[in-house]
């Protein structure tokens, strides 16, 4: 198989105009003879919705919660980037595509980034026109404020929950296009496999949640914009429901997983309170702009105060190890997630973490609202410093936040082509379901930013190129090829009930969350991920023996919806695991022990490893082969990142 | 802590329901009311017994899915919070809760705890957004907008869509939920060009959902879990009179 990125020709900045050109259009009456499946109704999924049903073709959105507002976009907390340069601070295309691809430590394709740089601009004008209520200045303008990795200003916001007002700017945009007509919606619907007809993906197998009946849904596309994998962990910033098993079922019917192992551990989360725990919070990056981090200069103070035998305030200013203003001073502790993330890890791991775990590190105020004061600090951070507070109990414009990583953000995902379509026709991947734009590890407020360039501005012109090729005949969902699907699907759930085993689906889903951190986490070696590849085996082995999974398919059953989950989890983890074990070099989110520099950074091979690692599935259990698709830089050099 | 649950069982929307008693022991105070809940089900199903049904997903407090009627209260006794960033340091040893799903005509019990809130859905397709389609609008910084509207409209827009505004009520009127939407469409410039149609359709919509009427005894104000404010509903009737008043559809 050789992959083609359908990189058009032409200057960098040139590209995506002259591709919008020449992709071939479908005339406005015959859109209308044309369907198109979306899962997913997060950021992706309902701005690919809502314009595709704008642009007259009919479409069928599908979600598993109750409502598409309710998809995890809607938790993401900063902003979304956009190369306005309304601050007048020197940003431009350029600067946040360099960024970009700096961020993500040079394992993007140029060409998508940049694209993405072009149409940030864009989005903000689409979301203001929908009523979205970005924070403004006195003058009336829109407000920014500068994020992680960036040293200039270009993140938009709405207080700390920019990806609230986002999502329902795009949930109203869906909304409309429902009441015409356009999009029908599909709530508490969850898709459990692709159907493919003469190669092509021509519709999905469904299960709907609340009467557990197994349903198909035929079209001319499908579009998968269904997030991201993080939950492999078990304990993330994801939400309870977010999976990975439309892009997987997908992935075993022939599409493409691209860099699985390049997973994003975002440094500022709540640490963990107890074994209990079911998610972790995120606490919005925007706050290393005001908080300190630090953690007490030596062994012996860090261990004093986990005893309880010194208080912070006990701790003098030159005891404080302020270790990112230290090591990076010209970010501070505005350098990029992973850098931050992989710090703590260190500080921690060196014996001088806080709290009763010792696995925490502080994140101060203090100074902050000595200089600004407090009612500044909280119009600022309000909301996160009280959702801070009802989670531990503790005062953070009192005393210092204790923070440390947790997992967050997949960049890997099934491979795309510059169109985004994967490599199976007619199956396209959007947001973070797809690997394409973040290389190695995701700037912060850069999300947002991909899930509504996708589903605004780039599918709605790429999916037309494919369609002006594809008959209006339309495949009856009583096809073979539906028939084995649902087959396929009524089997894997007959054999998840017939279990009938001792352990829980949770117990299953925890340990192997356990494995993943432990061997696959924030640091990896290729000694432990051998050793998690034979753990994972052994699980998946026991899950399929051992199970319990109590009811039937034909009620609403959320055990059986998890075990769905966790079984394909179970797959994937191993496929993480192989793609750690497989690039012997440090990149982003992704560092191995044996590959960094004597100042601990990410070292990178790119004589060997500048390439998307895209891996084709042979089975379960058996290998998976890997295909390279060459990552070509032409207009940014290749240079160590540094934030000193 | 020790406590004893009593829960709302119901199998599906055509059977009848009722409460169940659950001792749960060692309870941490510093989990999540939802993590209680995680508990209890893992004990459930190591018995072989079908697991309570809720709703949840974010548990960060913004999806708005988690729904649980705690004692009588909309998303349990702490003001401003909801069930997922409810930690059980707020319940004591020996406390007996009772557990119930919302209760209001337009949101049926799909099972257990789990009620159905497509209505929600259908009342924002009644008009809850601004009729311009992706592409050629105009630059953001072309619109400005007074910083106190964009703060007051930002206000309303943070309604996370829960219900817990007609669990409250004694009439389950929809009125906080749908009057957020509108007044925040009806503050910002972007909004204004249909703000009467909406404001009508909106309601209609809500009256063919079956919520009950609003009698401004300000239930639903005290228990949302965002703080969503009693003066949207008079900017709403506002809205809704200076519609009529002109409406061609009367």
């Amino acid at each position: 198989m050789i992959l083609d990125s359908k990189i058009p020709e032409g200057a960098l900045a040139e590209k995506w105009d002259k591709h919008k050109f020449n992709v071939k259009l479908v005339n406005p009456a015959n859109k209308r003879k044309y369907d198109i499946i979306v899962v997913g109704t997060g950021l992706a999924g309902a701005s690919a919705a809502a314009t595709l049903g704008e642009l007259g073709y009919n479409v069928k959105a599908f979600c598993f919660q109750d409502s598409p507002r309710r998809a995890h976009s809607i938790a993401a907390q900063g902003g979304i980037n956009a190369a306005k340069n309304y601050q007048n601070d020197g940003d431009s295309i350029f600067r946040l595509f360099y960024d970009t691809i700096k961020g993500g430590d040079y394992r993007a394709r140029e060409a998508n980034v940049y694209r993405l740089a072009q149409v940030s601009v864009d989005i903000i004008d689409q979301c203001v026109a929908q009523g979205v209520p970005f924070a403004r200045e006195y003058g009336g303008l829109l407000a920014n404020r500068s994020f992680g990795g960036a040293q200039v200003s270009r993140t938009f916001y709405a207080r700390g929950q920019t990806g609230q007002q986002l999502l329902l700017g795009a949930y109203s945009a869906l909304n409309r296009q429902v009441a015409y007509g356009k999009v029908k919606m599909y709530p508490r619907t969850e898709m459990l496999d692709l159907v493919m007809v003469d190669g092509k993906a021509r519709g999905i197998v469904v299960r709907n949640l609340i009467t557990g009946k197994i349903e198909s849904h035929s079209a001319h596309a499908v579009v998968l914009a269904t997030g991201g994998y993080g939950n492999v962990f078990f304990l993330s910033t994801n939400a309870m429901g977010s999976n990975a098993t439309a892009a997987w079922r997908a992935h075993k019917k022939g599409a493409l997983f691209a860099n699985p192992c390049f997973t994003q551990i975002h440094p500022t989360c709540i640490p963990v309170s107890g074994d209990y725990q079911s998610k972790l919070t995120l606490m919005s990056e925007s706050l290393r702009n005001d908080g300190r981090v630090w953690v007490p200069k030596t062994v012996e103070i860090a261990q004093r105060l986990r005893k309880g035998e010194i208080k912070i305030n006990d701790i003098k200013e030159e005891d404080r190890d302020y270790y990112l203003e230290r090591k990076y001073p010209a970010f501070g502790n505005l350098v990029p997630r992973d850098v931050a993330s992989r710090n703590a890890k260190l500080v921690c791991d060196e014996g001088r973490g806080v709290g009763s775990s010792g696995l925490a590190v502080f994140l101060d105020f203090a100074d902050a609202i000595k200089r600004e004061g407090q009612p500044a600090i909280a119009a600022k951070y309000g909301n996160l410093f009280e959702m801070y507070a009802k989670i531990t109990d503790e005062n953070p414009y009192e005393s210092p936040m204790r923070i440390y990583p947790a997992v967050h953000y997949t960049m890997g995902g099934l491979w795309v082509d510059y169109n985004l379509m994967t490599n199976i026709p007619g199956l396209y991947a959007t947001g973070e379901c797809n690997f394409s734009d973040h290389g190695a590890n995701r700037l912060g407020a850069s999300a947002l930013m991909q899930g509504l360039a996708d589903g605004y501005f780039v599918i709605p012109y790429t999916i037309g190129d494919y369609l002006a090729q594809t008959p209006y005949d339309k495949v009856s969902t009583d096809h073979p090829a539906f028939k084995e699907a649902e087959q396929n699907v009524m089997g894997i759930t007959q054999r998840l009930l017939s279990i009938k085993g001792n352990r829980t689906v949770d117990d299953f889903h925890k340990a192997l969350g356990q494995i993943m951190w432990d061997y696959c986490g924030m640091a990896r070696n290729a000694e432990g991920l051998q050793f998690a590849k034979q753990e994972i085996r052994k699980l998946r082995d026991e899950f399929w023996q051992n199970v319990k999974v109590t009811g039937v398919n034909e009620e609403l059953n959320q055990t059986l919806e998890k075990a769905h989950r966790v079984a394909d989890f179970l797959e994937l983890g191993e496929l993480m695991v192989d793609d750690a074990l497989h690039r012997n070099e440090s990149c982003g989110g992704h560092f191995r022990e044996e590959y960094q520099t004597p100042e601990n950074e990410a070292l990178r091979d790119d004589e060997n490893f500048a390439y998307v690692a895209a891996w084709e599935f042979t089975g379960t259990g058996n290998q998976p082969v890997l295909h390279k698709e060459e990552l070509k830089f032409e207009n940014v050099k290749l240079t160590q990142r540094s934030y000193k | 802590m020790d406590l004893t649950l009593k829960i709302w069982r119901q199998k599906d929307k055509n059977s009848a329901g009722q409460l169940v008693t659950y001792p749960l022991m060692n309870i941490s105070p510093d989990m999540s009311f939802l993590e209680m809940l995680d508990v209890l089900n893992e004990e459930l199903l190591v018995k072989g017994e079908d697991p309570v049904a809720f709703d949840h997903d974010c548990r960060e407090g913004i999806c708005g899915m988690c729904s649980l009627f705690i004692n009588g209260r909309a998303h349990g006794p702490e003001r401003g919070t909801t069930t997922c960033q409810l930690h059980m340091r707020h319940f004591n040893h020996g406390d007996t809760i009772t557990i119930e799903p919302w209760r209001a005509a337009a949101f049926p019990v799909h099972k257990d705890l789990i009620v159905d809130r497509s209505a929600f859905d259908r009342i924002q397709q009644a008009g809850g957004y601004v009729s311009v389609n992706t592409g050629g609008v105009p630059d953001a910084n072309e619109i400005a907008i007074p910083k106190t509207i964009a703060d007051k409209a930002f206000d309303a827009a943070t309604c996370i869509g829960c219900g817990a505004c007609v669990a409250a009520c004694k009439n389950a009127s929809a009125m906080l939920f749908v009057s957020a939407k509108v007044s925040q469409l009806a503050m910002l410039p972007q909004g204004k060009v249909e703000r009467k149609t909406r404001v009508e359709n909106m309601v209609a919509q809500m009256d063919v959902e079956g919520f009950g009427a609003c009698s401004n005894t300000g239930a639903c104000a005290a228990e949302c879990p965002v703080g969503i404010s009693l003066d949207n509903i008079a900017m709403m009737n506002m809205e809704y009179l200076g519609a009529k008043a002109s409406s061609e559809n009367i």
